[in-house]
């Protein structure tokens, strides 16, 4: 496959022409279906993108559309931003989601835990009352930022359609 | 072929006080540093040989470490007139240290080389800066990157605060507990007169300093310098032939990790960190438990690294470390007082070298606080640990490193007085 060269936010992305499996997932990611590999052997799915099964060690594995809801396991917030293209975004809000797909498995302590930053329905960086709403426990959605041909970065956002716990767990001091 | 009959193909388990710390060696640790880390690394391997009492002949060996920001080990022994037997520069930063001591240990044991000189040499805040900002942030986001740099993760504090944070939400830690590390650390620094930041803090004022990445505040976070650090390793024989009083080696945990190291989140608690299996390796290899330490070096890379590690090397329960690092146990006078020299957060980063270097000098109840020196060239401590005085651990024996690299891996080392 050829390589990609985009530009997000004045940053410069790539992926090389040799990395399939980085342009495997960022194409499904461009076409807002995510997928993930599954193990061939094992059948477990993994995260993120990689040349072989985390748990089994076996190299072969097939893409496979998953269902992208989940709850926030952990986050950070970012007030001093240190590279350029988030400078004008703080606070800005990087999320841990344990998808509700395979969670608990292998093991208890265990899930597909894919990052994203918290983003609008659009998937724009979430504006900072969006931000202050958002904890351990709240509900999302995957969705999509949209870069170039071939590549989108798969984002969170608040679901409205889900039931939310009366107070996602914070950072006590505001 | 069969191995001739008198090979023994055994591998002996513990080389418990086998291997000693000899020489201790530091550029002063500052911000503008004015010189390269060549002519950095080359003074701190100088002043660790001259403070062992070992000719630059007899240094056959050399590791060091570091992620492009730095000069290689040849160079510095070409400085030195030093002909290395052995020689490795290996990619890293913290944990690198204690892993360091355990292939040095090995190669002498392999009888490649006979005394290995560790060092570290960087310009972590005028040239390549440890924080991230400048050149590191600013570079093009590549494949794997594109799942953490690419949403603005990146820096080692936006990297590692969902494990901070998950740790307040299972544990209930609270803010002002982990800020009394910087606290203490701090009080331990204003003891030391090389440290880069002396002033004490309170926790009001860590917790009122501006925030970089929640949980973490600007005083939450160590400070990057310029520096250069060495120490010196041989066999425990040869070790007492020379100048100082020896810190024997007893065992040494290098790059432990935790399940998923593709991405160690992936597996959790997340709130637990490598530590969690290296003190499985550490102790029964050291022959010692947490209860046997006089003191501890916590990498503190962030006041929430040194109670992370402290929690679980075992020094405390599980969860209780906001308790364990706040209730006085980790200050000086303690009962098991935590970076004496005032470390990253106040000394100065050398991604775990330092806190090494620390702890010799503690078990050579001779640390370079402002008690006077006797007759015989040594300080005479005080033990009064109030601002400005002693910073000398009473009758230090047994000292624990534990070095960080992130929530996933980690690195440890136990020494005892000689």
């Amino acid at each position: 496959m050829p390589g990609i060269k985009a530009d997000y936010m004045g940053m410069a992305l790539s992926i090389d022409d040799l990395d399939g499996e980085n342009l495997t997932y960022f194409k499904h990611c461009a076409a807002h279906d995510f997928h993930l590999q599954k193990c061939d052997d094992c059948s477990l799915l993994r995260y993120p993108p990689n040349t072989g099964c985390p748990w089994c060690g076996a190299a072969k594995s097939t893409w496979t559309r998953v269902e992208a809801k989940g709850t926030v396991h952990s986050y950070n917030e970012v007030h001093h931003a240190i590279q350029p293209a988030f400078k004008g975004h703080t606070p800005y809000m990087l999320l841990l989601v344990d998808l509700d797909t395979q969670k608990g498995q292998p093991s208890e302590v265990e899930a597909l835990r894919v990052v994203g930053n918290l983003t609008t329905p659009d998937g724009i960086l979430a504006p900072a009352d969006m931000v202050r709403k958002v904890g351990i426990g709240t509900r999302v959605r995957m969705v999509f930022s949209d870069v170039t041909e071939g590549l989108s970065l798969p984002q969170w956002t608040i679901d409205e359609t889900a039931a939310q716990p009366a107070a996602p767990w914070r950072y006590a001091q505001e | 072929m069969p191995l001739p009959a008198d090979t023994d193909a055994t591998i002996p388990k513990y080389l418990r006080d086998k291997y000693a710390i000899v020489g201790v060696g530091e550029t002063p640790y500052t911000r503008g540093s004015g010189k390269t880390t060549r002519a950095m690394g080359t003074f701190a391997v100088r002043a660790a040989m001259a403070d062992a009492g070992l000719k630059n002949t007899e240094i056959d060996g050399m590791l060091s470490y570091q992620s492009g920001d730095s000069t290689f080990a040849p160079m510095i022994a070409g400085d030195l007139g030093i002909r290395l037997n052995f020689y490795m520069d290996v990619f890293g930063g913290g944990s690198s240290t204690e892993a360091l001591v355990g292939i040095a240990i090995g190669v002498i044991e392999a009888g490649l080389c006979k005394t290995v000189a560790i060092f570290r040499s960087m310009n972590g805040f005028s040239q390549v800066r440890i924080g991230g900002t400048g050149a590191r942030s600013a570079a093009p986001v590549n494949g794997d990157q594109l799942h953490s740099r690419a949403y603005g993760w990146q820096s080692a504090g936006q990297m590692f605060s969902p494990t901070f944070m998950r740790h307040m939400y299972d544990y209930g830690t609270t803010p002002e507990q982990v800020a009394m590390v910087k606290v203490i650390h701090s009080e331990h620094a204003s003891n030391n007169p090389k440290a880069y930041y002396k002033k004490r803090f309170t926790v009001d004022e860590v917790l009122s300093s501006r925030l970089i990445c929640k949980p973490l505040h600007l005083l939450d976070c160590c400070v990057e310098t310029d520096n250069a650090t060495c120490f010196i390793i041989t066999r425990a024989e040869h070790a007492r032939d020379l100048r100082q009083t020896p810190a024997l080696i007893r065992g040494v945990v290098g790059r432990c990790n935790k399940p998923r190291m593709d991405m160690h989140y992936q597996h959790g608690p997340i709130s637990t960190v490598a530590g969690h299996y290296g003190k499985n390796i550490l102790w029964p290899n050291a022959g010692v438990g947490p209860e046997d330490v006089d003191l501890t070096g916590a990498y503190d890379a962030f006041t929430f690294t040194t109670m992370l590690q402290l929690e679980d090397y075992g020094f405390c329960k599980k969860g209780e470390g906001g308790h364990y690092v706040s209730d006085g146990t980790i200050r000086l006078g303690g009962k098991r007082p935590n970076n004496t020299s005032g470390g990253h957060l106040c000394e100065g980063y050398t991604h775990g070298m330092n806190m090494v270097i620390e702890n010799v000098r503690q078990l050579r109840h001779d640390v370079d606080d402002s008690c006077p020196c006797g007759p015989d060239g040594k300080r005479q401590h005080t033990y009064d640990y109030s601002e400005g005085g002693c910073r000398q651990v009473k009758n230090a024996e047994v000292t624990a490193n534990l070095g960080w690299a992130m929530p996933g891996t980690g690195s440890a080392m136990v020494m005892r007085r000689g």
